[in-house]
């Protein structure tokens, strides 16, 4: 049994019941993997004393009958999470060595669990990119590559490094966030799942915030039941997060019947954009197909602030961020610049930013104190908001028609090659987010399943946005989708 | 609009970022291509639409205004730069 690790988390829990595996043995075959993967550059920091202490822990959890679905467990944890007396660092140099002294919501859950954590995931810095180049790490690497080439190609961003480990057999699933599209986007680039819960619904106490009205954290992993298995596993009302709601936790994995007749799935035309691919347009009506043979009514729908979208995002992103990351100036924690004679406090607070933050970090921050400032606060800001009202209407008025869930491109192409976007405008990056950022905008649940290949041979996915608090429903169709599409293609490992 | 080096250096001043004088230009221009990307928002009739600031169906919980935790000095301190005599501690600041 060499191949423990390539287990899906379904797979691992009942062998681990049936106390067919142990939780160590399994733990050994992940860290072994992990071991030899530094060419993905996936894992920012690797825990494999943790890990076998928590896998020992685990298995007498096992041993007395612990049946909880995250017991024994391997998973890896993007560097976002704050995790005790484990470096967190965000990927940013302004973090350097902080080791937080208390554990995120999230993560305690899994821990309370008996899950084992095999350490910390690469990102963009401050979870701010699309393709995991802004880390202060070095960009996480796709294990797919283009048919007949070499080329190093980004694993997306910014849960780069959880996508990339995933995908790679390098953990059983990861933990990711995504903002404006930051779990869906790489998990699309990688042929994983990755889902983005409803705002609310998984607490943010202890990730690092980037823009606390979208940011939400989520599952990345093989399949969709697994995606529902870990998402039951951290859901659920905090109180240490104000904004995380009050509900009751269906169980997600028994949502999954494969049964969805008569439901309603809709097609947004505002989703067809001019030069889309016509391998993205084929995947999308293939998907469509496949949910209408299962019985279920496709019909066209219209989101009509579609377009303004991303130009919303990137004022209330930044503007959030700017006062998010504050906080970051030298004297509570991480990286403080070495003042020069007759320097003073405000130096410290200017050179140290300078110096802490990379250069998208930099712009966006800046951007957000400049969309804050008076005289254009209403312009832009204030604008925004107001924009962000029409697009969540936009989604409300397609539910209250029967709409289930609506199917849309998961990007609007497959992963390009590191480097590739270096000398394109900043704003050509953005673009990767414009099908997954109107759900943050919105606060919907959101998920991405691998669907096919690209003319290159490299994954492509599909989007399927829920209705609030219809995880359940969502993850059913996507299930239905997953068997359709029948993806069951893996990286040729060259790492 | 497009951003002056005057703006970008104000911003970049809010932003408590120290940029060089030789980067403003380059900033200045940066910014301004983000800033007509965002302009297309103009095009939005916003009339009598409110603005959304939590998309939560619910109003913010309330709890009542006591101490519910504390003596964490040295966990606290635990990450800081500098810290004395259980303060964080920075250049001085007054004279």
């Amino acid at each position: 049994m060499t191949d423990l690790y390539k287990f899906t988390i379904a797979e691992a829990r009942s062998k681990l019941r049936n106390r067919e595996i142990t939780s160590l043995e399994l733990t050994e075959s992940c860290i072994n993997a992990v071991e030899g993967s530094d060419a993905l550059n996936a894992y920012c920091l690797k825990t494999p004393d943790l890990a076998r202490e928590q896998a020992k822990k685990a298995d007498e959890l096992l041993a007395k009958g612990n049946t909880q679905d995250m017991c024994g467990i391997p998973l890896g944890i993007k560097d976002l999470f704050c995790t005790k007396n484990v470096n967190s660092q965000a990927a940013s140099k302004i973090l350097t060595d902080f080791k937080p002294q208390y554990e995120s919501t999230v993560t305690s859950r899994l821990w309370d669990q008996g899950a084992v954590m095999l350490g910390k995931l690469n990102m963009d810095e401050f979870a701010m990119g699309s393709s995991n180049e802004t880390s202060v790490y070095g960009p996480a690497v796709n294990p797919w590559r283009r048919d007949g080439s070499e080329k190093k190609l980004t694993a997306g961003g910014s849960s780069g490094g959880s996508a990339s480990a995933v995908a790679a057999d390098l953990c059983l699933g990861a933990t990711g966030t995504d903002t404006g599209g930051s779990i869906r986007q790489p998990a699309a680039f990688t042929g994983i799942v990755g889902l983005k819960p409803t705002y609310g619904r998984v607490s943010r106490w202890g990730i690092i915030a980037f823009a606390s009205s979208l940011d939400q954290a989520g599952p990345m992993t093989k399949t969709v039941r697994d995606s529902a298995i870990f998402l039951n596993a951290i859901s659920g009302h905090d109180i240490k997060d104000s904004t995380s709601a009050p509900f009751i936790v269906p169980n997600f994995e028994a949502a999954i019947t494969g049964d969805i007749k008569g439901k309603k799935i809709g097609i947004p035309k505002e989703y067809r954009l001019d030069g889309m691919p016509d391998e993205i347009e084929k995947l999308w009506k293939d998907g469509a197909e496949m949910l209408r043979d299962s019985g279920a009514e496709i019909v066209d729908v219209s989101l009509p602030h579609t377009k303004y979208a991303l130009p919303a995002y990137y004022v209330l992103a930044p503007a959030e961020a700017s006062s998010n990351l504050a906080r970051y100036d030298g004297v509570r924690f991480g990286h403080r610049a070495t003042l020069k004679a007759g320097e003073g406090i405000d130096e410290m607070y200017a050179r140290t930013r300078a110096e802490g933050f990379g250069d998208e970090v930099k712009r966006r921050v800046m951007v957000g104190a400049y969309v804050l400032s008076a005289g254009f606060y209403d312009a832009y800001y204030r604008r925004a908001q107001r924009v962000r009202t029409l697009i969540k209407k936009d989604f409300d008025d397609v539910y209250s028609t029967g709409v289930d869930a609506i199917l849309t491109p998961a990007t609007p192409s497959a992963a390009f090659g590191l480097g590739e976007m270096k000398n394109e405008d900043p704003i050509k990056m953005y673009l990767n987010d414009v099908f997954t950022v109107t759900v943050n905008l919105a606060g919907l649940p959101g998920i991405s399943i691998p669907a096919g290949l690209s003319s290159e041979g490299l994954p492509l996915g599909l989007q399927l946005i829920g209705r609030p608090w219809e995880e359940g429903e969502m993850i059913n169709i996507a299930s239905v989708l997953e068997n359709g599409a029948k993806f069951n293609f893996k990286p040729n490992k060259w790492w | 609009m497009s951003i002056d080096k005057e703006t970008a250096r104000r911003a970049a001043h809010l932003a408590r970022i120290a940029v060089p004088e030789e980067e403003l230009e380059n900033l200045a221009q940066e910014l301004s291509g983000i800033v007509g990307f965002m302009e297309q928002l103009l095009e939005v009739d916003v009339e009598g639409v409110d603005a959304l600031t939590s998309v939560s169906p619910m109003a913010l919980p309330r709890r009542t205004d006591v101490v519910s935790d504390g003596d964490q000095i040295d966990k606290i301190l635990k990450n800081a730069p500098d810290s004395r005599e259980g303060f964080f501690a920075v250049p001085k600041v007054m004279e």
